[in-house]
């Protein structure tokens, strides 16, 4: 453990991915979509990093950026020792077997004249030399692995329940024993029912495997059950790296504070943080406020805000949070009540 | 589970598409038809052949009502329409489905590279546009008037005419099949399974042959069954103005034309080769449609 320590098996750097704008006759460059603006984050091996942030915080393009299904703007995405931000095409074709990725919808991630058994082994009949035999036998096994009946293998996606069709998804993501998958929003399309089933899969494939995951997902209360630290994005950037069970305890960036606040406790006697209901809408990525993101909703806002973007750093052993209201630096000039984390802000 | 033995044994691709294909009344009903013409036209002249006849003979021969001896009558110079029939259905039909392949293959081509290479999509689609807006018949003509000669030379005045028309109708009607084909290939490359292939290392040939093509299969099939037709006709249209195959050189839109004179006295000799056209835009039509069906995985389960 302390060796993987010493060297993450992910390491994420300063990520952008911007998209860029056209716009008029001459579809000049007006513009950015900046959905990824300056993420960072390591991922020690055998790990469960959950990513949480509401819709369009640029969650999924982070996932598609480190796979580098999209070209990054800018940074560094450190996997198992290789930059894959600048890989060449041939290199990071040798290097996909160990990166995979599971999609948000399972209808759409299959293609839909393909049999289950040529969907599984397709990543087999890129990467591998197995003879057809080899590879119908390894199909079976990962069937088995999660949970398929073998004699579903020459059917057709359209004929399997959604559960189902994740499973085959997982499958194909499994087939070429990858360190690392990104799971985008893998149970978002799922029945509740369906979801618990899905994410005990994925528990019990990282035992078996000993595989490292990115989980990508808005369900709060998912994230909170599968993974080990959790990172909070909003528009674009981290607000807050920590800990899942100081997170979900006690979070310390208003945002998360927040987001957090919205997850429904199904027992009624169990005390309950106050609901925060923030005010207004999310600011576009196009054109994002000049200092901190959440300078606009933030319900303790201060001068500071609205002129520097506060970085990612580290407050608490373990907790990293990009706030004013944690930098020693930070007047409270513009504070209008004092917060509780007040405390660890202010060591001056 | 550990049984593999109780696997159900997976029923072949092509019998699965065979089997889901008789499903379709139709499609059925085109391919007996469609066969009936082709063994009509390649076998037929085995076992009917017009009897010889002197020039004199074939003179007071001519225009005759349908008989035992000649079961479609004959035509303005004495020849056996049946006859002429079989041989001009070789021609006709080897020409709607050469010219149809190559119009598919290059419409296909070309609308898969500028569908899926964003850069390639824009000097592509301005490149069909242009060949959109040339005027088509005076195209055609310049070719034929350019080529005719040279190709004949080579090998030989029918099989040089044959090879200008199909050429000439392939390269000028793939434009449509390259835009139906480039919208399809637009929207399935967003799909998650297209990402997912990427993402596990598929080079893009292997993304475009083994997901894209397979999925875009059923616009082309529809297109390449319309073209078979416009295929016929345009082959037709070019015998009628002297610049197809030579005229005493048999085909069906060129007995069509040579029909459409004697229209009002015998109607008959429209009505046989405007009939056998109709019938085999008809069956390969329907055809296409139970291919269509067939191929579709969704659809063969039911």
């Amino acid at each position: 453990m302390r060796d993987s320590l010493s060297m993450p098996l992910v390491q994420v750097e300063d990520l952008k991915m911007h998209f860029p704008i056209y716009t008029g006759v001459f579809r000049r460059h007006t513009g950015n979509v900046k959905a990824v603006d300056g993420v960072s984050f390591t991922i020690q091996a055998g790990e469960t990093l959950g990513l949480v942030g509401e819709s369009g915080c640029g969650k999924s393009t982070v996932g598609r950026a480190i796979l580098r299904l999209y070209e990054p703007t800018a940074g560094r995405v450190v996997i198992g020792g290789d930059d894959i931000a600048t890989l060449d095409a041939e290199t990071l074709r040798k290097k996909r077997p160990a990166m995979q990725m599971v999609f948000q919808d399972p209808q759409a991630s299959l293609n839909p004249r393909m049999t289950l058994s040529a969907i599984i082994s397709e990543p087999m009949v890129e990467h591998t030399a197995m003879t057809a035999e080899e590879r119908q036998a390894r199909v079976f096994e990962l069937m088995d692995a999660v949970g398929l009946n073998r004699r579903f293998a020459n059917r057709y996606p359209h004929e399997f329940s959604g559960g189902q069709r994740q499973r085959i998804g997982i499958a194909r993501a499994l087939a070429l024993n990858p360190k690392f998958i990104v799971c985008d929003e893998p149970i978002a399309a799922l029945d509740v029912s369906i979801q618990a089933q899905v994410v005990n899969l994925l528990e019990d494939l990282q035992d078996k495997f000993g595989l490292t995951y990115l989980f990508i997902s808005h369900d709060l209360s998912m994230v909170r059950h599968i993974a080990d630290r959790v990172a909070v994005m909003y528009l674009g950037r981290i607000a807050e790296l920590s800990p899942r069970d100081a997170l979900y305890d006690r979070p310390l960036h208003p945002y998360a504070e927040a987001l957090l606040s919205a997850v429904n406790e199904p027992d009624p006697n169990r005390a309950r943080r106050e609901r925060i209901i923030l005010k207004g809408d999310v600011p576009s990525p196009a054109n994002p406020p000049k200092g901190c993101a959440f300078c606009t909703r933030c319900p303790k806002v201060m001068e500071i805000c609205r002129v520097t973007r506060p970085e990612l750093a580290e407050v608490q052993p373990g907790r990293f949070v990009a706030c004013h209201l944690y930098t020693p630096a930070a007047g409270s000039t513009g504070a209008t009540e004092v917060p509780e984390h007040y405390q660890q802000g202010e060591t001056t | 589970m550990t049984d593999t033995s109780a696997l159900d044994k997976p029923e072949s691709q092509a019998a699965a598409i065979w089997r889901q294909f008789r499903q379709h009344k139709g499609a059925v009903f085109g391919l007996c038809v469609l066969g009936f013409l082709i063994v009509f036209t390649l076998i037929g002249p085995l076992f009917w052949q017009a009897p010889e006849l002197t020039t004199t003979q074939q003179i007071l021969n001519k225009n005759k009502p349908p008989s035992w001896a000649h079961p479609m009558g004959t035509d303005q110079i004495g020849r056996d329409i049946l006859e002429r029939m079989m041989q001009a259905g070789r021609v006709s039909l080897a020409v709607g489905f050469a010219a149809m392949l190559i119009a598919i293959f290059v419409g296909t081509f070309i609308g898969v590279l500028a569908g899926y290479f964003k850069r390639l999509g824009g000097p592509l689609m301005r490149f069909t546009d242009m060949f959109l807006a040339l005027p088509l018949i005076p195209l055609l003509l310049v070719m034929v008037m350019l080529f005719r000669d040279k190709i004949a030379g080579v090998v030989g005045p029918e099989m040089g005419a044959f090879i200008l028309i199909v050429f000439a109708i392939g390269v000028t009607s793939w434009m449509h099949a390259a835009r139906i084909v480039r919208g399809e290939v637009l929207a399935l490359k967003e799909r998650e399974y297209v990402l997912a292939a990427r993402s596990i290392g598929t080079p893009p040939r292997r993304v475009i042959l083994r997901h894209i093509l397979p999925n875009v299969i059923s616009p082309v099939m529809v297109a390449a069954t319309l073209g078979i037709a416009e295929a016929i006709i345009t082959e037709s249209v070019l015998s009628f103005l002297g610049l197809g195959f030579p005229p005493d050189f048999p085909t069906w839109g060129r007995l069509l034309f040579d029909g459409l004179q004697y229209m009002q006295l015998y109607p008959e000799r429209v009505t046989w080769p405007g009939l056998a056209i109709s019938l085999t835009v008809l069956s390969v039509n329907y055809i296409g449609d139970g291919l269509r069906d067939a191929l579709d995985p969704k659809a063969r389960g039911r």
